[in-house]
């Protein structure tokens, strides 16, 4: 039971912290957008089309940062054995799919009229692209191995192997000649990045932010409680065919 | 060792391993995974013998010269080598002298690169019309983009916008 007081502690924090957190993003998400559309000055070179950039940019960073919060868990999972690792994995890959896919298509949206092409392959356009394929591979895999331990064994793995990608996005336009500009607001010598574009930018990444620890934590609740009905239904059918079969997996195993 | 200990190494061991055979992967394939040359990194390629290939640089001021039915020849710069490219087709809004482009095609043998394609590069900063009209209006342009207001005494020719990009 030992293993457990930890997920039953967290159900009752994140019962009081939910609806806290989705008032605060709700909040936030239209001051945000409020600012990126209608008080962000336009640029000089991009006109309006820099509004897309206050979608774009917080979504890349958030499909970055959910794998960093991915591989932490994983670590848990593999060296702790922790189970709430295992659902904070699992609740994170969909999620980090979704901020990915957010990130590709606006940029492909911008990039049709600034560089004249939807999509091109240079180094830091097609890192993404893996990386919202490794996120549909883990998506595939939690979901092709129904024992809960093991699904959670074999995707730690998996992310603890795909976070190579990581600092090859991050530092692809440094490493490589790519389309795609460097880095405007974290880079060498401050943001190049004038200050009225640069709070609605802000204030729309941790609106992200925000909007991620929501759903994970909501994600992360549903499942825990999953897998306590899915032990009380084994528990339920043994009980009922004791006489068939060994009471196999109690959940006591890990 | 305990056996999390054991673990934590085994991880980390692999996550070494992993790192360095990417890390090799990535240099052996340099060549590939760069989408552009400079036109210094081709002026130091043996004969490209007109395979095709992409060029980037900036369109070098008062070098476009439109010769009508769509066709322009402009000259792409690194502000070390020059390369004359000679293109048909429609320019993207973003094409400006001074500005990143990135054009796709052939080098002649006549030393002319033949372009098919014309991308335009966008450079990382970001700034109203306002700011950049005063700071053009000052005669000075920002050196690294530092955008609060701290123009470096940098003149518009030596240091174009997106310049430090290549």
């Amino acid at each position: 039971m030992r293993n457990y007081a930890n997920p039953t502690n967290f159900l009752a924090a994140a019962r009081v912290a939910t609806p806290i957190l989705a008032t605060l993003t709700g909040a936030l998400l239209g001051v945000g957008l409020y600012l990126a559309w209608f008080v962000a000055p336009a640029d000089y070179q991009q006109g309006e089309t820099v509004r897309i950039m206050y979608l774009h940019v917080p979504a890349a960073w958030l499909s970055m940062f959910i794998y960093v919060t991915m591989t932490f868990a994983a670590l848990g999972s593999l060296v702790w054995r922790h189970p709430l690792a295992d659902a904070a994995q699992k609740a994170a890959a969909p999620l980090g799919a979704g901020f990915t896919f957010l990130c590709l298509v606006t940029g492909s949206l911008w990039g049709k009229p600034m560089w004249g092409a939807w999509w091109v392959w240079d180094a830091r356009l097609t890192s993404v692209l893996v990386l919202f394929l490794i996120y549909l591979a883990l998506v595939a895999l939690w979901r092709t191995i129904e024992d809960p331990g093991k699904a959670a064994r074999a995707a730690a793995i998996f992310t603890l192997v795909g976070a190579v990608n990581i600092p090859i996005i991050k530092f692809s336009v440094d490493w490589w000649n790519t389309l795609h500009q460097p880095a405007s607001v974290f880079r060498l010598g401050g943001p190049a990045i004038a200050g009225s574009m640069l709070w609605p930018l802000l204030v729309m990444a941790l609106a992200f932010t925000l909007l991620f620890l929501t759903l994970h934590i909501m994600a992360i609740r549903n499942e825990i409680l999953r897998r306590r009905l899915r032990r009380l239904s084994i528990q339920t059918a043994d009980a009922d065919r004791s006489e068939f079969s060994a009471p196999a997996s109690l959940g006591t195993a890990r | 060792m305990t056996r999390k200990q054991k673990r934590l190494a085994l991880i980390a061991s692999g996550a070494a391993v992993v790192s360095l055979a990417v890390g090799l992967v990535m240099f052996a394939l340099r060549d590939n995974i760069v989408f552009f040359y400079s036109p210094t990194e081709l002026a130091e390629k043996p004969a490209t013998n007109g395979a095709r290939l992409r060029i980037g640089g900036l369109v070098k001021p008062a070098s476009l010269d439109r010769q009508g039915d769509q066709t322009v020849r402009f000259t792409v710069t690194d502000m070390k080598h020059d390369i004359a490219v000679t293109y048909t087709g429609l320019l993207p809004d973003l094409f400006r002298e001074g500005q990143g482009v990135v054009a796709e095609g052939a080098l002649r043998p006549d030393g002319v690169f033949h372009a098919d394609s014309v991308l335009a590069k966008h450079d990382e900063r970001y700034m109203p019309r306002e700011v950049a009209d005063a700071l053009k209006k000052q005669g000075v342009w920002q050196e690294e983009g530092k955008s609060e207001g701290k123009p470096a005494a940098v003149p518009a020719q030596t240091a174009p916008q997106g310049a430090q990009a290549y």
